[in-house]
């Protein structure tokens, strides 16, 4: 017996950053909202004084419960899929506020060329340079008309970040000046200018100063004490849902957040989306929320699992080429566009490596995207070199030599003398979609509560493994030139296979936005062209990956796409039609 | 907080000093906890009561826990712990740096982990069909033992005790009285999968070991492990410090005393 609510005039799903800044908007325009969250209710107060590795970093406090809810994987459609089974694997957000509240606080922008990869592509190189069994497209918008989203999320997350030398105009500068600069940074910084690069500090969520945004909510000063990633921050000085958005939201009193509710699909007529079926985990209880607008700020899995166990819109089959929903899945993966690089290890310097912040280091962006000629490259896209000194906890890093034992004495003698004579640097690299890399539902494998999971089949395709390989080398490079005494330098090889790790947290895909409805689940405003009132959100609307971390574009998108919503909520029909005014 | 002066013996030496050498101190520790001697003196060996800056915490209720605290919850054969101390044990041992795994609980952390919610993979998808009984499925995926039905306390017991198996059957003497170089040859056959282990890989079961036993040296010593905080010493890694702002632009190497989520809790 499915219970009946009240209608409100939005359903969300998910509390982190989309749902949040979807949330501030419409409270704050007078509309009332219900939040679901499958995860637990979460405050700043849970994260005082709990600067545990043991807990959050090798046993997930924070991350998703696998034996909710999981994926399953396969290299290719000939195979069969297996369930992701644990977090090593899978390390998604939960909880509210969710993966906004683990996050690093890397804060960077995408370029112009990522929204339009496919007309710049052609443009620059011809039609032939695009591999054949890529399926990048056209956002539908451009950089000049997403840049007033990204200051607006800049200014809610108080990022703060230095002018980046050959980075996209900006209308306004970064709300805070760069954090502080470590030695480590420094090294990076000097070796990469005597290279002829144009290092940069990379932009960060972890304050470099207390800060009141926009909406009169306070982010605390950093106080570099290392615990970002996969942490909830003890000081209130990363940006987070919980300290922004969600507080805004709050304070009007038109918002709530129901936790422990996990939904299980769209209601829907085919053409209007009526509410949200969820379960209340902790009593087993099914509810339909009733909403006027409905939206799905999931992380990407959750999204596009969602559209296809509700049966909204055409499931993608990659042996046609037709349909929509779950293609173009993209990420940041483990093997191949980060975690890899070079790292050196020095003999005579010592460096404070268990300091740091998530969102703390350098850059360079000469290799980003389009920004070097790929005309005698045989890839697209790009890569930017970074260290980033997020802060070295004792059980995760234990790197020695290549030429050091995994265990026993000399494994113990050198993971103990390098773990602070050790610096890494790494090629984060764009991805491009290709026809066989997709989700669909699982025909096995089923959720906690008797719904399919999701599929996911990835193949690397010959420019992924090309890019990679290219930006290994650079890394080599550079860290040559920071001097180091020996380095392991990672190999990509020409069979490498997608591992089945989820662990980057950046995926990308499923329902695409454009500028149609033939090459796209949603609009620019992430509203899906089939149904109207329905807003799906986040990550699940990119087309492709960039080489950088999402989290900032994932905000604009969301204050673009709550534009929408209130204009819907206003006037119906398909906000896209004609441009909006800014702040409608 | 601990002081920085290097731990010391009994007879003031520093403790890095003294000859008790590893090989020699496992046959100790098997005798002692092969039931010979109370389990209070087991306790203060293993918290380093050989540490003169012991003395002092004996005296407070923490090292009173402690004690309480190293007993078997999870291992209920004793042979079964007798091994996977040697084991941890060769995975990082005692030397000149500071304490191996057996000093810094590293088998009573295992022990205890076993015993909760991680020994049992609560949090983890359990869903049949598991991938090691599907004939076309990709045994690519995923590591530590993840497709196996088994359970990582499972894994762990038939693990220790297969290692003991070798141990009998190659040297026919017990895994945790064969020499140090019996031990490493039976263990770097695990690691690279060539002993026949049943319902999970015997790679994927010395990666649990491995992960394990690093986890047990350099976790917060809340969780039975790190003894002391002596694995964040070795690394001079200082645990939960509230902050760095004043230390991070400068180029000298901060020595910090360790702070323990105990110290920063304050309660």
């Amino acid at each position: 017996m499915v219970k009946q609510l009240k209608k409100v005039d939005a359903v969300i799903v998910g509390s982190g950053w989309v749902g949040g800044i979807a949330a501030a908007e419409l409270t704050k325009a007078g509309y009332n909202v219900v939040i679901l969250e499958r995860g637990k209710n979460k405050k700043h107060e849970d994260y005082i004084g709990t600067k545990d590795e043991l807990r959050y970093s090798k046993r997930y406090d924070l991350m998703q419960e696998l034996n909710k809810d999981t994926i399953t994987s396969r290299n290719s459609m000939s195979k069969e899929a297996i369930p992701v089974r644990n977090n090593m694997n899978a390390r998604l957000g939960n909880h509210t506020g969710g993966a906004g509240v683990h996050w690093n606080g890397i804060a960077f922008r995408w370029l112009p060329y990522d929204f339009e990869i496919y007309s710049k592509t052609v443009e620059r190189y011809g039609k032939d340079k695009i591999p054949k069994e890529s399926t990048m497209q056209d956002w539908g918008i451009t950089y000049d008309e997403l840049e007033p989203y990204y200051d607006q999320y800049e200014k809610t997350a108080a990022i703060s970040g230095e002018e980046n030398p050959i980075g996209p105009p900006r209308s306004d500068k970064y709300p805070n000046p760069p954090m502080k600069e470590t030695p480590n940074i420094r090294l990076f910084t000097k070796a990469t200018k005597a290279l002829g690069y144009h290092p940069y500090r990379i932009p960060s969520a972890n304050a470099s100063q207390t800060y009141t945004n926009p909406d009169g909510e306070t982010i605390n000063g950093c106080v570099y004490c290392a615990f970002c990633e996969e942490y909830g921050c003890d000081f209130g000085a990363k940006a987070d849902p919980i300290g922004t958005v969600l507080k805004t939201a709050h304070k009007t009193g038109k918002m709530e957040i129901r936790n422990d509710a996990f939904v299980n699909r769209v209601s829907h007529d085919g053409k209007k989306a009526n509410g949200l079926i969820y379960t209340d985990t902790t009593t087993g209880e099914e509810f339909e929320q009733l909403a006027d607008i409905v939206v799905l700020a999931g992380f990407v899995f959750t999204n596009t699992k969602l559209l296809l166990h509700s049966k909204i819109g055409q499931p993608y089959d990659p042996k046609t080429g037709q349909g929509i929903i779950g293609k173009n899945f993209t990420g940041h993966f483990n093997n191949l566009s980060t975690y890899i690089g070079a790292r050196g290890f020095f003999e005579d310097k010592k460096f404070n490596n268990f300091m740091g912040a998530g969102g703390m280091g350098a850059t360079i962006d000469d290799f980003s995207g389009d920004n070097e000629d790929h005309t005698n490259l045989d890839f697209l896209h790009g890569y930017e070199v970074h260290y980033s000194q997020l802060g070295s906890r004792p059980i995760a890093n234990n790197a020695v030599p290549y030429d050091t034992p995994g265990w026993g004495k000399e494994f113990k003698k050198n993971s103990i003398k390098y773990y602070n004579r050790n610096l890494f640097i790494t090629p984060q690299s764009g991805f491009l979609p290709n026809k066989n890399t997709y989700m669909d539902l699982d025909p096995i494998y089923k959720d906690a509560l008797g719904n399919p999971l999701l599929r996911v089949t990835v193949e690397y395709a010959k420019q992924d493994i090309a890019r990679a390989k290219a930006g290994v080398a650079r890394c080599e490079e550079i860290m040559k030139e920071m001097g180091a005494d020996k380095m392991n330098v990672d190999v990509v090889k020409d069979d490498t296979v997608f591992d089945h790790k989820f662990y980057t947290d950046h995926f990308f895909g499923g329902a695409i936005m454009g500028a149609s409805p033939k090459n796209s689940a949603v609009n620019t405003y992430s509203q899906m062209w089939d149904m109207e009132n329905l807003f799906v959100v986040g990550g699940s609307s990119f087309p492709h990956n960039s080489n950088y971390n999402p989290t900032v574009t994932i905000g604009a998108f969301a204050y673009r796409a709550a534009e929408g919503m209130i204009k819907f909520l206003k006037e119906g029909g398909n906000v896209a039609v004609k441009p909006l005014e800014k702040n409608a | 907080m601990a002081d920085q002066q290097p731990p010391k013996d009994v007879n003031g030496k520093p403790q890095h000093e003294q000859d008790l050498g590893r090989r020699n101190f496992l046959k100790n520790t098997g005798l002692v906890a092969g039931g010979l001697v109370g389990g209070s003196i087991f306790g203060g060996l293993l918290t380093g009561g050989l540490d003169k800056k012991n003395d002092n915490i004996a005296k407070n209720d923490s090292n009173k826990g402690i004690e309480v605290t190293q007993a078997r919850q999870f291992f209920t054969r004793h042979q079964d712990f007798k091994v996977l101390n040697a084991a941890t044990e060769q995975i990082l041992p005692e030397d000149e740096l500071g304490p191996g795994a057996i000093k810094l609980g590293v088998p009573y952390y295992i022990d205890k982990q076993l015993a909760g919610r991680w020994g049992v993979n609560a949090y983890d998808y359990r869903q049949a069909p598991y991938a090691i009984d599907l004939k076309a499925a990709d045994q690519t995926a995923g590591p530590g033992g993840e497709q196996s039905i088994l359970d990582r306390g499972m894994i762990f017991l038939l693990g220790l005790r297969k290692m003991d198996e070798e141990s009998q059957k190659r040297f026919e003497v017990t895994f945790d009285k064969a020499t140090e170089e019996q031990q490493i040859e039976i263990m770097t056959d695990f690691e690279a999968n060539k002993v026949k282990m049943k319902g999970v890989k015997a790679s994927e079961y010395f990666i649990l070991l491995k992960q394990a036993t690093l986890e047990g040296a350099y976790c917060d010593p809340l969780y039975g492990g790190n003894i002391n905080m002596e694995g964040w010493k070795m690394k001079e890694f200082p645990g939960a410090v509230a902050s760095y702002a004043n230390y991070i632009e400068s180029d000298d190497f901060a020595k910090l005393d360790p702070v323990s989520l105990r110290d920063y809790q304050g309660h």
